[in-house]
């Protein structure tokens, strides 16, 4: 689960992670009484959507008095922010971050991340802050200093200072840098999250160090124990058809081609888009239906595909383990019964009962198109949509 | 032979009592599986499956009793990683872990635990392990394989059954079906079962089925170069998939431009591993290299 810049920086802040102070506004009104509270001469506007790039879109502006700070809350407030990651439709800004200016003297970069070849959080730091890192990765590999941690102990002092030294830092701000990454460290681990970005980290005239942007994704499979974070999701940042998706507890990600897939389990969700592509036509969807897949939820995922006006046809491709595929023809007739089908439906049944489930089809009486073998079933629908 | 799995196997089943744990026991058993001992604590003392399988309330004790090597886990997410790292204390000397949804933070731990104890863990998040004719641990349709020596190991529960059931509609059978699971960490790798499929004589040939996100599939290919003697047949789930979104699978995702489809792939031709585009073609280009 993703939140917001603000929710970052409040999450980080209680782990003793110095961030900048400043406060979230709905309204230029509010925005200026923020300014007016932290007081100062410079103030920085920034709109919060989960989006990064926010800059380069226009969504974050510095102000030098409160008629500035009125009429950046003013733009960015209900403004269609896009992005290079919101894609072209870009994402309505609600919410803008008003904080106290800076006095920024070196910006560097800082991060956490679980690393799947150590099973271990790594941390990962550069001198090259404020740019996208994954440029840096790519340009300069070794600009990117990485330290594994082993959970057993944690993030040690040494690791910090080692890390802390190679950035360049000095005098002071060693101990503050070893101090700032150990809570860092203490609010991911506590807060189960999967990554933690702090782009840029400034150092201050004074030699502090501030987190001047943060972003954190949480381990969705541990939400469960961390009520104050799941309060924290913003339904409005997500694909309503995903949400729809998670209530019947259906895996759901809309994609942009045309034909619909109903698969039974992620790997073979993932193999489907590809070969449907192999055939010539685009996935609409990935969709798991998943190990328990029952009549109601196949009726829910159907409802879901056929919700997308792109869609042109369907491909419903189970391999019935557990899952026995006469329960999931029985599905698929009686949700093709309930909704008024006006695209084609290729199905294709492997595995438990898919003898009684394809008997069950092709006596259904509903046109649905039977099919053996995957490689068969991805150029028939291929056909379909051509025709359709 | 085969590996990690065989009839003479004796399988402690840990959340035996919860409806899962009885339902896949049941269908283990069915198959011929030797299901020495459930635990479940609280309920040591009692037996399930029509009084055939004692229940202990403690790992250690049900492998004392009934001198069971292998744990087979169905407790839910939050208590699974203590399951775990109870197995890999109580004895057994194979962890199989089906359980879906454990937190990556448990994990870690488990993980390193179970390292430092020795002992070997599949999964979770995972269909488990399969040793044709001999011995079915985990949720796999046991009735779609058959005995052979073409070697399966996957991240994906569903397509691999896919690789099997193209294999045995070719008459191809296997020696043993390894699902490695979906999660960022697992605790067995495509290079470990790799290793195990390279020392078993028994096995001819691997189907290497791999999915978008991480590196585990290109460090496989990169291990396989230098000290595979068998030939892989390998295939890569995710061809379509857009970067940033996770494809069910908690590591399956594309992220900051790593881990793609195609990256993979092109490492595993360049290490000798044969690679085919389509799903459906796993089974075939088997039989194409066997043949040879």
């Amino acid at each position: 689960m993703k939140i917001h810049e603000y929710q970052a920086k409040s999450v980080l802040a209680k782990y003793g992670v110095p961030v900048p102070k400043g406060d979230v506004a709905d309204t230029p009104e509010r925005a200026v009484a923020i300014a007016k509270d932290l007081g100062g001469s410079v103030w920085v506007v920034k709109a919060q959507i989960h989006a990064g790039g926010r800059g380069k879109g226009g969504g974050v502006k510095l102000a030098r008095s409160f008629d500035e700070v009125a009429q950046h809350a003013q733009a960015i407030i209900g403004m269609n922010l896009v992005t290079h990651q919101t894609g072209p439709e870009g994402k309505r800004v609600k919410n803008v971050l008003v904080e106290a200016g800076q006095d920024i003297r070196r910006e560097l970069y800082f991060g956490i991340v679980i690393d799947r070849a150590t099973s271990s959080p790594v941390i990962m730091a550069s001198s090259e802050g404020g740019m996208d890192i994954e440029e840096v990765a790519a340009e300069n590999p070794d600009a990117i200093i990485k330290e594994t941690v082993d959970m057993a102990v944690g993030l040690m002092p040494f690791q910090a200072r080692k890390i802390a030294y190679r950035l360049g830092l000095e005098g002071k701000q060693i101990n503050r840098a070893v101090s700032f990454m150990q809570a860092a460290y203490r609010a991911f681990v506590d807060s189960d999250a999967s990554l933690l970005e702090v782009n840029p980290l400034i150092v201050d005239g004074t030699g502090g160090l501030t987190a001047l942007d943060a972003k954190m994704t949480f381990d969705d499979n541990a939400l469960y124990r961390h009520k104050d974070i799941q309060a924290m999701r913003d339904l409005d940042e997500e694909e309503p058809s995903e949400i729809e998706a998670s209530k019947h507890d259906l895996n759901f990600i809309k994609l942009t081609g045309t034909v619909g897939c109903m698969v039974n389990g992620a790997g073979l969700a993932m193999a489907t888009m590809d070969i449907i592509k192999l055939a010539g036509e685009e996935p609409a969807n990935f969709l798991d239906v998943g190990g328990g897949a029952t009549q109601e939820r196949v009726e829910a995922a159907f409802r879901l595909i056929l919700s997308d006006d792109a869609v042109k046809a369907v491909l419903i491709n189970i391999f019935g383990g557990i899952v026995r595929c006469d329960m999931i023809a029985r599905g698929v007739i009686e949700a093709a019964r309930n909704l008024d089908l006006d695209v084609p439906v290729v199905v294709r049944l492997e595995g438990t009962n898919a003898e009684e489930g394809l008997r069950l089809l092709n006596d259904s009486g509903l046109g649905l198109i039977p099919v053996q073998g995957l490689a068969a079933a991805a150029k028939r629908v291929a056909e379909v949509v051509k025709g359709a | 032979m085969s590996i990690l799995v065989n009839k003479n196997s004796r399988i402690l089943v840990q959340g035996i009592t919860g409806s899962q744990g009885s339902f896949h026991a049941e269908h283990c058993i069915n198959y011929g599986t030797r299901i020495v001992a459930g635990v479940t604590p609280g309920k040591g003392g009692t037996a399930v499956l029509e009084g055939q399988v004692p229940v202990y309330d403690t790992v250690s004790e049900a492998v004392q009793k009934t001198q069971a090597d292998v744990s087979l886990i169905f407790v839910p997410p939050p208590f699974a990683a203590d399951a775990i790292m109870e197995a890999a204390d109580g004895g057994v000397s194979l962890i199989v872990c089906i359980t879906e949804g454990i937190p990556t933070i448990d994990m870690i731990h488990a993980f390193n635990y179970v390292k430092k104890k020795g002992v070997r863990l599949v999964g979770p998040n995972c269909p488990g392990v399969i040793t044709p004719g001999e011995a079915k641990i985990g949720i796999m349709p046991g009735h779609i394989h058959i005995p052979g020596r073409v070697g399966v190991v996957s991240r994906s529960g569903t397509l691999t059954y896919e690789a099997v059931g193209q294999l045995t509609a070719l008459g191809i059978g296997q020696s043993t079906c390894v699902g490695i699971g979906g999660d960022p960490v697992i605790g067995s790798n495509f290079k470990d079962i790799l290793s195990l499929f390279n020392d078993d004589p028994d096995t001819d040939g691997v189907i290497m089925i791999g999915e978008i996100g991480g590196t585990a599939e290109d460090e496989a290919a990169i291990w396989a170069k230098a000290h595979m003697k068998k030939p892989i047949i390998g295939f890569i789930a995710g061809q379509t998939a857009p970067p940033g979104k996770r494809m069910g699978h908690a590591g399956a995702i594309i992220a900051g431009g790593k881990g793609t489809a195609a990256e993979k792939m092109e490492i595993m031709s360049a290490c000798g591993i044969h690679v085919v585009q389509s799903p459906a073609d796993m089974g075939q280009k088997m039989k194409s290299i066997l043949g040879n």
